[in-house]
């Protein structure tokens, strides 16, 4: 592909060129109302721009550019999640400003980071090349990173930095990994770039060396998992996503693990088609049933409510991840579901905290009681969404677990029973928090919220239409997927 | 260009940046810390200089300038000015002791030449010895952000890492210039963020000690 067939194809530069645009914008513009609502409608553009991936035709996958039915369906959620958190960023931010946590200065470097996360992200989805997708979720990281320490608290700043660290480590090994990917594909494909292009790799993958890819794979799952917030690597997550700012704890989770677990899937695409290298599978359901279950437990001695939903992050990227790994059309298709449903479910779940916790100026869950009480509209929407990520019928959530739960036990029984011990204690702590937080004596400040109800519950209802009626042409696509995935 | 002498040379450079790696294990001062990696980057640029020389490949060279320019001379000079402003050249703290550190070193780089030669039986020769010590050298890096608790070290400690990523990159034949430009482009970001915060802790505490952050975790009980 030459640089020409990169403009020729509008969509595909729309949803890198527009959050760059809108980011040297926001950068240059003074005015917290205005810079919002910049904000809202540059990401209301991009999900405009990945909606017309559907229709328009696609290019033919280049040396850095691809677009497949794997990733439209990622872009599509992250821009839309993009898109309905700016909504939430907006009232959110204004009454950050009012209270003076946040500076306008703060706002407008805060504004402009938000649309380099947004590009960042989006091109590590649309990446054929795997460098370029190292850059892009490094770039994605970096941006976050100081999003988290923005408040410049004690804590902000002990949470930017481990997640810094941490984060740095795990870029580290994914590179090395990357490396070693080269090394494997260039005595087959040849020097240069090709070696790195994704789909040539997937062509000839069955010439590579084996032993070589596997080791390159474990430094990948380990760099990338580290992103994902996977067990023993997790530790920067409950820090970064308890101590930012609320709309950046919803992106964290909604969609900048999704981008982790997205480069995680392209290399098991990768190490499936070739027949001597180890099978992902197993690694990967280790670590997704070990997150899982740590986390469950987790949930139980957490006192912050923001760093309670971020053990649950824990808990539900591990199950996706042990869902890839377990492997097959049903299992993979309840992957797939789940991490739609997650992303959704989570970001309504942190739009809802984010307002709560300003009217009770805490997210102590201590603090926080008798919501449905006091506060209806929001107190009734994070029971919604709590009881959906719980897994309760008849939310989306409850369908994808059901799925996997019973492929599992279709095809590793035993395997099944941590599986299912996982997700009840994971139910048993998110109910016992629920009922304090919603139905106890209430307690704190009554001041009515002043928050826009609209992103959360249009990701509820989405998440409460997916676990009643799936439409076909959806279920075929989303299957056609689980088979690409192998 | 495959002669002996050509190999001996790359072999020599790459081994020597383990045995800085070593070193750095247990420089218990910042100011020698620093000094010791400046070496290091040196080391990698004459590493990375000798690899464009034998590959022929001259966008390597470029590699090896940003790494002269801004990993020898401009972050050694500018955390040497920052420790003075801060008033930190005091000891640094090790977590473990320099011998149980030593001996984990030679643990690691042991493990990853173990690992790396066993699988690229069929590569070239210099490229495996290369990515054997490349990877010592990042486990190593790995082993000084873990074995350091002052907030400048851990950065050192990050950067030597990079230093082996870099080896690694360069080590393999004909990899793409993206990669390279990015590596560099990626420690500049990661120092200037570094920056920033270092900037804003000091702004705080007055102290770049990550186990003073670590302290809060008592008082708040998550």
């Amino acid at each position: 592909m030459n640089a020409s067939s990169l403009f020729t194809f509008d969509a595909v530069a729309a949803i890198l060129a527009i959050p760059v645009v809108a980011a040297t914008l926001l950068a240059l513009m003074p005015g917290y109302k205005v810079t919002a609502r910049v904000n809202v409608a540059a990401s209301l553009l991009t999900l405009v721009a990945a909606l017309c991936l559907f229709v328009t035709e696609r290019p033919e996958p280049g040396r850095y550019l691809l677009v497949d039915d794997l990733n439209i369906v990622f872009i599509v959620l992250n821009t839309f999640v993009g898109f309905t958190t700016s909504l939430f960023s907006a009232s959110y931010i204004a009454h950050e400003l009012e209270t003076g946590r946040l500076t306008p200065a703060n706002l407008r470097f805060y504004h402009a980071m938000y649309q380099i996360m947004m590009f960042g992200m989006n091109l590590a989805f649309v990446s054929n090349n795997i460098g370029l997708m190292w850059v892009a979720v490094e770039l994605a990281t970096l941006t976050t990173v100081l999003m988290v320490g923005i408040y410049r608290t004690h804590e902000a700043l002990e949470a930017a930095w481990k997640y810094f660290i941490l984060g740095s480590v795990g870029i580290a090994f994914a590179l090395f990994g990357t490396i070693l990917v080269y090394l494997a594909a260039q005595p087959v494909v040849g020097e240069g770039y090709d070696a790195m292009v994704w789909t040539l790799l997937v062509e000839r993958v069955a010439d590579f060396d084996p032993a070589l890819l596997n080791v390159a794979f474990i430094f990948l799952l380990l760099g990338y998992g580290t992103k994902v917030g996977l067990a023993p690597l997790h530790a920067w997550l409950p820090d970064a996503h308890a101590e930012g700012p609320t709309p950046i704890s919803a992106v964290l989770s909604g969609l900048l693990l999704n981008v982790a677990l997205y480069a995680v899937l392209r290399f098991k695409i990768l190490l499936a088609a070739s027949p001597e290298a180890i099978s992902p599978g197993p690694l990967m359901m280790t670590m997704g049933l070990a997150s899982l279950i740590f986390a469950a437990f987790m949930l139980y001695r957490r006192r912050d409510i923001k760093r309670m939903f971020a053990y649950s992050s824990i808990e539900h990227m591990g199950i996706i991840v042990f869902a890839f790994g377990l492997g097959g059309p049903l299992a993979n298709f309840a992957g797939l579901l789940h991490m739609v449903m997650h992303s959704l479910t989570k970001s309504a779940i942190f739009f809802a905290v984010g307002h709560i916790s300003q009217i009770k100026g805490t997210q102590r869950l201590s603090a926080i009681r008798g919501l449905t009480e006091t506060h209806p509209v929001l107190g009734w929407g994070l029971v919604i969404g709590v009881a959906a990520i719980a897994g309760l019928p008849p939310m989306g959530v409850f369908m994808s677990e059901f799925l996997l739960v019973s492929s599992t036990f279709a095809r590793q029984p035993l395997l099944a029973v941590p599986l299912v011990f996982g997700l009840l204690v994971a139910f048993g702590a998110l109910l016992l928090r629920l009922t304090g937080v919603a139905f106890g004596q209430p307690r704190g400040s009554r001041k009515p919220a002043d928050a826009s109800y609209l992103p959360m519950y249009s990701h509820l209802v989405l998440v409460l239409i997916a676990g009643i009626y799936l439409p076909p042409p959806l279920v075929a696509w989303f299957q056609h997927i689980a088979n690409l995935l192998r | 260009m495959q002669g002996p002498v050509y190999f001996d040379i790359a072999h020599m450079l790459a081994g020597g940046l383990v045995l800085v790696s070593m070193m750095m294990l247990y420089q218990d001062r910042l100011y020698a810390l620093l000094n010791v990696f400046a070496l290091h980057s040196l080391l990698l640029t004459l590493s990375v200089a000798w690899q464009a020389f034998i590959q022929g490949a001259p966008h390597l060279y470029v590699t090896a300038a940003i790494a002269l320019v801004f990993k020898v001379v401009v972050i050694p000079v500018a955390l040497h000015h920052m420790i003075r402003k801060l008033g930190i050249h005091r000891e640094i703290e090790t977590v473990v002791g320099i011998g149980l550190t030593m001996l984990a070193g030679i643990g690691l780089v042991a493990l990853s030449i173990v690992v790396m030669l066993r699988v690229t039986p069929e590569a070239d020769p210099l490229t495996r010895e290369d990515l054997a010590f490349a990877l010592s050298v990042l486990l190593l890096g790995l082993l000084i952000m873990v074995t350091r608790r002052n907030a400048v070290s851990q950065v050192v400690g990050f950067m030597s890492l990079e230093n082996g990523l870099v080896l690694a990159a360069t080590g393999a034949k004909g990899m793409p210039l993206v990669v390279e430009i990015s590596v560099a482009f990626s420690i500049l970001i990661a120092f200037i963020v570094i920056g920033v915060f270092l900037f804003r802790i000091r702004e705080r505490f007055d102290t770049v000690d990550v186990g003073a952050l670590d302290d809060v975790r008592g008082r708040r009980r998550k």
